[in-house]
């Protein structure tokens, strides 16, 4: 069934895609047709090429279909294949012709020759015409019960042809009852493989509007069947144990004991060359110990070798789907792969979509002992001849600086990016840069002083220049050049294409008047008048706006434009825990490869045994199915740029505004509503005289702009400060981590839990769920009873303030220890009283 | 499961379609081929299609074969491991029943490949990929194409490159192609195949090193014999509880330390941990007996050292020197030395030694590479490049860093770097005068041999 559309285009003279062709051989096998003489068959077989060659390029041979079937009544197999193959591609359009093979399909179905019997069987089911089911059905019957197996496996699979062409003739002849039979005696192994996948495809689609079939669904996965499979395993082919290992992975065991049995069974499977399996299987070993930390900590270590030979084995692009599963598992478990970082390491001959995967892994496994090496390696790949390359390795720098504490020697590194004097090279580096600042502004003298000595007309990309901008303005008071620059490139504010940079320029510039008024003045107007003629609505807004603000005050402009920076902690490019879990989940499927959850790329119809169910999956994740594809867009957009952008700090500061606005006192500055733009100048002098006065009152207010909105009288007695939290939050383990080991511990205290809540506790998901509903979310949990162990974390409502808790509840003595640990400290009580009514709430309502 | 497959040539040209169960639109061929010919990534064009993608919800997979594309598409949430893995070992088979694969056999053999997708693949589930059990279902016979003039496909086919070729035409024969004489020759071929993969510092010394090396087997024996592949018997396999980059514990002591390795189906490993040897009925076709992966220290067959000075106003010089390390008894051949050159370079002037013999310098102009080719390198020799370059502009200041790295490629026939060996090939056949051709053959390949600057 070749696309239609290729036949325009074919130009090679071998091609033709004239009508004549098609008519002539039309006429010659109408000659070949009632003919008997020998060497007849030869000839047809030339001419059945002919039509087979035009039906895959694309033309439409489909006028011949009646004399193909007159040609077919003959013994020689190789003709016979054609002429299926043939009928098979044009039945579906031409139902009234495909009536015409039915007859000579049911006589070859009856055949002496099995091979016969089996093609004519998997043509008659290839036809999918809706009105010739009737036709179908006995040669099914008899084909699930020939005496060889091939003619078996081809009924088996006819069976689920005729279930999509027919669901109910399919139902109504009973034919899944009779799959499930076969599927428990035949000898066959293929037989077996093909009734259980026929049996699951059935039965999962028929499952929504029948009990029955949701019931014998979830009977495909009870112990017997299971270990049916799993005891003669070895018989089966590589693919049909991918098919069987599937199942198994979904299967839940009774004890531990019979995990380690499995587990015993197969694990010479992950000595198999076939990638597949061997994921296959892995799969299964990470379902089943997912409950045993140990254990499943112990498969890793286990897995490890066979996964880094299937990569290294095969074509690039099986290495690919094998490394994008390592990929996976070194994002969950960062730490078990640290010592295992050169093999990440890129060779220059590999494809980039295999070293950009190395290089997340690499960014992942950097820790504070290889460090030094894994950023070595990657300084090599920066100054590459390959610019994507370079770029990426830059990128790959930069997030490695921002996970670690220590990042003096790191931060040298990038610095020596920007001595490389390549543009590309210089653009990425600034980007880092600034968002190196945001994180530790500690090191702001040393990057200064040579970003510094960058010269603007370098940086083209606006992406480098917004963040060279941002550095000039925010660190006006270093950089002794900075109005000077800024002013510059305002001169060259109409060739400036990129409306970001132009944003930025003017957001940077009030900056710098504020921190050197008399230099930036001029430039800070002529900004103002050049924003305010912009064509662009957000450059006019923010002009306006600027404009406005300092008229009405000067103070409360700087409190705006310049509040005092708290370093970000974690920037917002994170996917969900909810989201990986779900991937997870979907090992060894393309959700891994595209780093998404199934159901953000597949429709509900196709996303295949897999998903065995929503149910199964995870109660908490199908239940609000609509509530995770927000955060997850989210999530997209973030992860473009890997930081909250500038331009979204300043709509923040914008919002501070708005929401306290009314906190301030009346203004101080009076004004007309709208003024020329040539007036702004002189109204700017008059602003600058008042300015130093100013300054300290405004710092003084600033600290209170950081209490949560509270009054500007210091309040005399602190009471608590109300904390809301945010429903929902989103946090990464390896943030979680990273945190929990970065953080000092700002609270330990005892809780009791009530009876009720020790007896709900028999599960610790109930735990989970109740918490979840107080916006505190599990990260982590695991142990055994008496002693269960939580993580959970819970963020602010609005701003991206951590709290992080670990908790072990002690079943029998109906405690719970609590360990908080807080991005801002003077939270954790407020939180833990939080925490302490939520829990004291479970197992009560 | 898989919906449809097809073989596309490079110019996008349909050679051979399947659609197994019309799910996905008709034009899926060409919004396939548009998409791979023209990918985009965050606005970079340079970058490769990934080998898995979506568009409009339809997931397409496609591996390269010697030129051509074979692709599957599905709407399924499927393991891609497994997709791709079919891909390589369709390609595989048809290789086999055709002899050789390349569009004009494809072209050729269509109806024959046609054949064998049917019995592959069954509404898009895979039935079998074994060469063996698909011979009875296949009816055509191969149309033989000139082997001489395509290029061969697989590691095995590194045997057909240089003067030296090895004997027999073993690797361009159809496992079902009849014999002028009628009668069948008795041989089999088993090639232990090395890539190696080193990183040399800017100083010289190794910084990673890997081998991953494949035994690879071909059988045209009849009545399928019992076959026993006896290796080193000093053969550790894994390394312990220590560090896969603790080298201080195993050098010198003559054993080879693998670090992992993998096995085909047929193999049996019966008494693999007491003697070393594999057990196999070998089925038709080519195969991998055995994949493994090496990071044992071993000796590099070739040390690259390579310079650039500034030699006055706009000019600098390039010295690069290959020393051969492996005995003189062993040539290497198809060597290819690659060093990026600064992008203001507009000239360069080449001086071989005196006497080189099958050497060619150039310097590529668009990529600004400089090229070596040397037909082969004889144990022990060094070879020596010198060339002047004419610069359009200053540099900026370190040269060094405006070039570089050196790569590499060679491939070194009867070589092998990890010191595994066939020691017998025991065939269990009856017959006192049954003797068939047994041909152990070892090849070191490069894969990603570089030396910084």
């Amino acid at each position: 069934m070749a696309p239609p559309g290729q036949a325009q285009r074919s130009s090679s003279p071998s091609q033709p895609s004239g009508k004549g062709e098609v008519s002539d051989l039309k006429a010659q096998l109408r000659q070949l047709a009632g003919s008997r003489a020998p060497g007849v068959d030869d000839s047809k077989r030339d001419l059945f090429k002919k039509v087979i060659s035009y039906m895959t390029v694309g033309i439409d041979v489909s006028s011949v279909f009646g004399e193909m079937v007159m040609c077919s009544a003959t013994s020689d197999i190789v003709l016979k294949k054609m002429c299926y193959l043939y009928v098979g591609n044009y039945a579906k359009g031409n139902p009234d012709l495909a009536l015409l093979t039915i007859n000579f399909l049911q006589r070859d179905c009856k055949d002496e020759d099995p091979m016969i019997r089996g093609l004519a069987l998997r043509s008659l089911c290839s036809l999918r015409v809706a009105n010739l089911v009737e036709y179908l059905v006995g040669p099914l019957g008899s084909g699930l019960r020939d005496s060889n197996s091939y003619v078996r496996t081809v009924a088996v699979i006819g069976i689920l042809k005729l279930y999509h062409i027919s669901a109910v003739t399919c139902i109504d002849a009973d034919f899944p009852a009779m799959l499930k039979r076969l599927m428990l005696n035949d000898p066959d192994t293929q037989v077996i493989a093909n009734c259980l996948a026929a049996l699951q495809e059935i039965w999962t689609l028929e499952a929504s509007n029948s009990e029955e079939a949701s019931r014998e669904r979830e009977a495909l996965l009870s112990k017997p069947l299971i270990y049916y499979f799993l005891n003669r395993i070895k018989e089966f082919s590589e693919w049909a144990q991918s098919l069987v290992l599937e199942l198994v992975a979904k299967y839940v065991p009774s004890d531990n004991n019979e995990i380690f049995d499995i587990m015993n069974l197969l694990e010479d499977r992950l000595h198999h060359a076939n990638g597949a399996v061997v994921l296959a299987t892995i799969k299964v070993f990470l379902q089943l110990t997912l409950s045993m930390n140990d254990v499943h900590q112990q498969v890793y270590e286990r897995i490890k070798a066979p996964l880094l030979t299937l990569v290294s084995s095969g074509s690039p692009e099986q290495s690919y789907a094998v490394l994008s599963h390592l990929h996976l598992l070194v994002m969950r478990a960062p730490i078990l792969f640290s010592s295992d970082y050169k093999h990440f390491y890129c060779q220059y001959n590999e494809p980039f979509y295999v070293k950009k995967l190395k290089l997340e892994m690499l960014t992942a496994v950097a820790n504070e002992s290889n460090t030094y090496e894994i950023v070595t390696e990657l300084c090599e790949y920066a100054a590459n001849v390959d610019i994507p390359m370079a770029r990426e390795s830059i990128r790959a720098v930069g997030k490695i600086a921002l996970q670690q504490y220590d990042v003096n020697a790191i931060v040298d590194r990038l610095l020596q990016f920007l001595e490389m004097e390549k543009d590309y090279v210089t653009a990425e580096t600034l980007v880092l840069v600034k968002d190196l600042l945001r994180k530790y502004p500690q090191w702001s003298q040393d990057c200064i002083a040579v970003v510094g000595n960058i010269s603007s007309k370098n940086v083209q990309e606006p992406k480098a220049k917004a963040a060279l901008i941002w550095m000039l303005g925010e660190y006006s008071q270093d950089m002794h050049d900075a109005p000077y620059i800024l002013e510059s490139l305002i001169e060259n504010w109409e060739d400036e294409h990129s409306s970001e940079v132009r944003l930025h320029l003017l957001t940077a510039v009030m900056k710098c008047f504020f921190k050197r008024p008399p230099e930036t003045q001029k430039a800070l107007g002529d900004a103002l008048a050049a924003g305010l003629a912009d064509f662009h609505q957000d450059v006019h807004d923010r002009a306006l706006f600027y404009y406005r603000l300092l008229q009405y005050n000067v103070t409360v402009a700087e409190r705006v434009v310049n509040p005092p920076k708290q370093a970000v902690s974690v920037f917002a490019d994170t996917q969900s825990s909810e989201i990986k879990d779900r991937i997870f989940d979907e090992f060894n499927s393309l959700s891994v490869v595209y780093q998404k959850p199934s159901y953000m790329f597949t429709d509900k119809e196709h996303r295949g045994p897999f998903e065995f169910s929503d149910e199964l999956g995870n109660l908490s994740i199908g239940a609000d199915a609509a509530d995770t594809v927000v955060p997850v867009h989210q999530v997209d957009a973030n992860d473009k740029d890997l930081l909250l952008s500038t331009s979204e700090t300043e709509k923040e500061d914008g919002r501070a505004l708005s929401s306290n606005g009314s906190a301030y006192s009346a203004p101080l500055y009076d004004a007309p509503a709208s003024v020329p733009a040539s007036q702004i100048q002189s109204d700017l002098v008059n602003l600058t005289s008042g300015l130093s006065g100013h300054v300290p009152a405004a710092s003084l207010a600033i600290d209170d702009l950081l209490g949560l909105g509270l009054s500007v009288t210091p309040a005399p007695a602190p009471s608590p400060p109300s904390l809301s939290l945010n429903p929902k939050a989103v946090l990464d383990p390896g943030t979680f981590q990273q945190k929990w080991r970065q953080l000092p511990i700002s609270l330990t205290q005892e809780f009791s839990v009530s009876p009720q809540g020790i007896a709900a506790l028999i599960t610790p998901q109930a735990l989970l769920r109740h918490m979840q509903g107080h916006s505190i979310q599990c990260i982590a949990s695991g142990g055994q009873s008496p002693n269960f162990k939580f993580f959970f974390f819970a963020q602010k409502a609005e701003e991206s303030s951590n709290f992080l808790v670990e908790c072990i509840v002690n079943t029998s003595s109906a405690k719970a220890q609590v360990k908080i640990k807080a991005d801002d400290q003077s939270m954790s009580q407020t939180f833990s009283t939080l925490f302490q009514s939520a829990l004291s709430k479970f197992g009560v309502q | 499961m898989i919906s449809q497959f097809f073989v596309l040539s490079q110019r996008g040209d349909n050679i051979v379609f399947r659609d197994y169960r019309g799910e996905v639109q008709k034009g899926s061929t060409e919004t396939f081929f548009r998409k791979v010919k023209f990918w985009k990534e965050d606005g970079q064009e340079e970058a490769q299609a990934p080998p898995v993608f979506n568009v409009d919800g339809v997931n397409y997979f496609h591996v390269k074969v010697a030129g051509l594309l074979f692709v599957a598409t599905t709407r399924v949430n499927v393991s891609p491991s497994l997709v791709l893995e079919l891909l390589q070992r369709i390609a595989r088979v048809i290789k086999d029943y055709l002899g050789v694969l390349s569009e004009d056999s494809l072209r050729k053999n269509f109806v024959l490949v046609y054949e064998l997708l049917d019995e592959v693949i069954d509404f898009g589930y895979v039935q079998t990929t074994s060469t063996e059990v698909l011979k009875s279902y296949i009816f055509n016979e191969p149309i033989a194409v000139d082997a001489a003039r395509l290029p061969p496909l697989g590691p095995a086919a590194i045997f057909m490159q240089g003067s030296k070729r090895m004997p027999g035409t073993a690797v361009t024969k159809s496992v079902i192609a009849n014999e002028p004489a009628g009668r069948k020759r008795e041989e089999i071929f088993v090639d232990i195949i090395e890539k190696i993969s080193v990183t040399f510092s800017s100083s010289g010394y190794i910084l990673t090193s890997e081998i991953d090396g494949t035994i690879q087997m071909k059988s045209y024996l009849s009545g399928n014999p019992e076959i026993r592949v006896a290796l080193n018997e000093e053969l550790n396999i894994g390394r312990g509880g220590r560090s896969l980059y603790d080298y201080r514990s195993s050098a010198g002591s003559g054993a080879v330390v693998l670090d992992d390795c993998n096995f085909h189906e047929s193999v049996r490993l019966d008494s693999f941990d007491m003697d070393r040897t594999l057990t196999l009925v070998p089925p038709d076709g080519e195969f991998p007996v055995m994949n493994y992966r090496m990071t044992q220290e071993f000796r590099p067959p070739f040390r690259v050292t390579a310079l650039i000075e500034e030699a006055g106003n706009l000019k600098a010089e390039v010295i690069i020197k290959v020393r051969a390390e492996f005995s003189s008894s062993i040539t290497a051949n198809t060597i290819v030395v690659q060093m990026p050159l600064p992008k203001y370079t507009t000239r360069a002037t080449f001086e071989l030694e005196p006497g080189a013999v099958g050497q060619t310098a150039d310097l590529r102009e668009v990529s600004k590479k400089l090229e070596w080719s040397l037909k082969k390198i004889v144990g022990g020799s060094e070879n020596t490049l010198r060339a002047k370059l004419s610069f359009s502009q200053e540099s900026h200041g370190n040269i060094t860093k405006e070039s570089g790295p050196v790569s590499m490629t060679f491939t070194i026939p009867m070589y092998n770097a990890s010191g595994l060996q066939v020691k017998y090939l025991q065939i269990a056949k009856k017959s006192s005068n049954y003797n068939p051709y047994r041909w152990v053959r070892y090849v070191t390949q490069a894969n990603s041999y570089v030396a910084r600057m």
